[in-house]
């Protein structure tokens, strides 16, 4: 089973390299992982979407855990979390099928970023399964790049509760 | 206070209490050398190669109790100190590596003798600092050995570039750590602790299984205390020797490859106490104490459900959680009047049926060097073992009598040939008066040999009995039993060294024997004449060690000592 792991790290060198370094070591792998800022400007998150069992999940918690740099770990459970990701999508875009594709993008919410003149780059944020179908509907007229920021994701808002999974020792 | 950054290291080990530390010089961390040549009230003790310095600090830590200091230079002084800080993480020895490292603005570069050290032993480490600030040189040392001790204990690494070491800066040593994300459990939860207490009040065939955490924890007279309270059968793991009085009644040995095994894979509730289902201790996990519910105590959390699910976990400090058993197992024992009695009959009688047990013959014996020294010592309180790696260990392990914690140094978890002579070293400069005899092999002991020099010019005398059977022994016996007698590059011979001529060429005693008469009498000299000695026994080349679970296998598939004549241990 998938999981999402929300992780806040000490901004401080090389924090992200014991992170990946303990997937590495333990056998697990990374599915997709994306680093960006927080709200503190000494705390970085890391958003890891790992595919192992349950068992695997909490030693993979607890493993973080010990790591010095690691602050908090949460699981975001889906349907308790929002998660987001960005593509860059560059597709074939001759003049006769610029049309169609403009629609599809609509549908999506994706934006042109840039238009040459055989192609388009398409800008789409939304869930990541929102995403890959995306890339599934553009993906026969012509893909020719694709760039995917890895998912990122927080609690709901709306839930008044913590993250269901957030580790406890015990 | 302005100073150097080379004087604040030094400022720093002396404010965190080093009395001593191991290590060899280098370019990178000549400023620091520099330093100790200014005074301080460190001792720093010469090793011969950088791996000899780390075992020596994993010695003098495991036989105090206090955090090792080992020092080495950048590049193949750092790569050289990879094998003991992965063998104080295997077995949670609080070490301090300090590496000296090529100046900030080289680094990258590809520079003479530069590594990138932190990088190396980022997978080792509890964690690790590499220091191009010399401000924060006091923060990040006080960090490293708050993090080495504190929760389970293990190595940290400091790599602080030659440039910062030359430094001139404003010192000032912090009184507190700033660690946001280190956060180890300090309190047991009570209710955890009611739990297991009323588990093993009710069980009709409970085991300690006792690790080496244990130790660390500082917990061993609250074991003591639950296993007395709860008339509890002791199996202590090869890291745990000396954690529960050899000769207590309720001592049942070693669990695992060469151990005894029965109490542990028929009992119905399995107490583990700082130990973590090491494949060498479960064999076949599936199989191992199969049935049995399990109390898991243990300071990491993450060692709770890695291998064995536990059926009461218990996360925390050992000390307290095991004090706090042994009274709530004492009170329930007295008001439900049960206790393990026909259980602990049943265990005696498997003790009885499956002693430890050798043949003897016209050649020397491994077992009876063991025995020896185990006769010679009898009932001394002074005197500290540490071994190498093999048949020789699993002898020690099965024949040595260890009634104190902190006796028996040994490595466990990564297997080092090599340790035994260098940690020896170090336990001797932890425990000067101490007599420490390190039993070796003579694989082992050609990996290391050359401490003897420390040994002997630093005033740190240890005795090295060498059980040399001429072979790398537990290879041997692998190929023996599991590769149809194919004894592929192992052969070492007898002869070669000469061990005695080598120890004389080091400045120590040497002896060699090869029979039961000449033992006694050159293990005593040597354990008594007060200087750095090594006995050469030649052994039986052929012998084995026995019982022995195959590795992989199940309790069940024990291979016993099978011989028409044999004595017990």
């Amino acid at each position: 089973m998938t999981h999402t792991l929300s992780v806040l790290v000490e901004n401080r060198p090389g924090a992200l390299a014991r992170v990946s370094n303990m997937f590495a070591r333990r056998g697990f792998n990374i599915e997709s992982l994306a680093v960006g800022p927080t709200e503190r400007p000494n705390v970085s998150r890391i958003t890891l979407r790992v595919d192992c069992a349950q068992e695997s999940i909490e030693q993979i918690e607890k493993q973080m855990h010990k790591l010095v740099n690691v602050l908090r770990v949460n699981e975001l459970e889906p349907g308790e979390a929002i998660e987001r990701e960005l593509a860059l999508l560059k597709v074939n875009a001759p003049a006769d099928r610029r049309g169609e594709l403009l629609a599809l993008a609509e549908v999506f919410n994706a934006r042109v970023a840039d238009l040459g003149p055989n192609a388009i780059i398409f800008e789409v944020v939304g869930s990541p399964e929102e995403l890959d179908s995306f890339e599934e509907l553009v993906r026969p007229h012509g893909l020719k790049e694709l760039a995917r920021t890895g998912r990122i994701g927080l609690a709901r808002a709306s839930t008044a509760r913590a993250p269901r999974r957030q580790h406890v020792l015990r | 206070m302005k100073m150097l950054g080379s004087d604040a290291i030094l400022r720093s080990l002396e404010a965190e209490g080093v009395d001593i530390a191991f290590g060899i010089p280098g370019g990178a961390i000549l400023p620091l050398y520099d330093a100790f040549a200014r005074g301080s009230s460190v001792r720093h003790v010469l090793a011969r190669h950088e791996q000899g310095a780390g075992h020596m600090a994993e010695g003098y830590a495991r036989a105090s109790g206090r955090v090792g200091v080992a020092i080495a230079t950048s590049g193949p002084g750092a790569t050289n100190l990879v094998t003991p800080i992965a063998d104080a993480w295997m077995d949670s020895t609080p070490l301090v590596a300090i590496t000296g490292q090529v100046r900030t603005n080289l680094i990258g570069t590809d520079a003479f003798q530069e590594t990138d050290a932190v990088g190396i032993t980022l997978p080792i480490v509890k964690h690790s600092w590499l220091v191009q600030n010399v401000e924060e040189l006091p923060g990040v040392l006080k960090a490293a050995f708050h993090v080495a001790q504190t929760g389970r204990s293990g190595p940290v690494h400091v790599d602080i570039a030659k440039d910062v070491q030359e430094a001139e800066f404003d010192f000032r040593y912090p009184e507190d750590v700033d660690l946001p994300g280190w956060k180890p459990p300090v309190r047991v939860h009570p209710r955890q602790i009611a739990a297991a207490a009323e588990a093993l009040a009710a069980a009709e065939k409970p085991v300690l299984y006792v690790g080496g955490g244990t130790i660390n924890a500082d917990a061993c007279t609250e074991l003591r205390e639950l296993a007395e309270a709860g008339g509890i059968p002791v199996i202590t793991t090869l890291m745990a020797k000396g954690a529960f009085p050899d000769s207590h009644p309720l001592a049942y040995g070693a669990p695992g490859m060469h151990g005894s095994k029965w109490a542990m894979n028929k009992c119905d509730l399995l107490v583990a106490v700082g130990s973590r289902f090491d494949d060498r201790v479960t064999g076949k996990l599936s199989a191992f104490a199969a049935g049995a519910k399990v109390i898991h105590l243990d300071i990491d959390s993450a060692e709770i459900g890695k291998l064995r699910r536990a059926d009461i976990p218990v996360v925390g400090p050992l000390k307290a959680a095991l004090g706090e058993l042994a009274t709530q197992v004492r009170k329930l024992r007295a008001s439900n009047g049960k206790g393990p009695e026909a259980w602990r009959r049943q265990v005696d009688g498997w003790r009885d049926e499956f002693p430890y047990r050798y043949t003897k013959s016209d050649n020397l014996k491994p077992q009876t060097v063991l025995e020896s020294l185990r006769d010679l010592t009898a009932g001394r309180d002074d005197v500290i073992w540490t071994t190498g790696v093999g048949q020789h260990q699993m002898w020690a392990m099965q024949y040595l009598v260890c009634d104190r914690p902190r006796s028996f140094i040994t490595s466990g978890g990564l297997g080092t040939m090599g340790y035994g002579v260098p940690a020896a070293v170090g336990a001797k400069a932890a425990r000067p008066d101490a007599t420490v005899v390190c039993v070796d092999g003579d694989g082992c002991f050609q990996m290391t040999c050359q401490e003897l020099a420390t040994s002997a010019l630093e005033g740190l005398p240890i005795v090295v009995v060498i059980v040399n059977n001429g072979w790398l022994g537990m290879v041997r016996q692998w190929q023996e039993m599991f590769y149809d007698e194919r004894f592929a590059q192992t052969h070492l011979t007898h002869q070669v060294p000469d061990y005695a001529q080598l120890a004389e060429a080091y400045g120590a005693a040497g002896f060699t024997v090869s029979s039961e008469d000449e033992l006694e009498p050159a293990l005593e000299e040597a354990l008594s004449c007060g200087r750095a000695a090594v006995v050469d026994a030649r052994v039986d080349p052929e012998e084995k060690c026995f019982p022995m679970i195959p590795a992989g296998a199940a309790a069940s598939d024990c291979i016993e000592f099978d011989a028409e004549e044999w004595v017990e241990a």
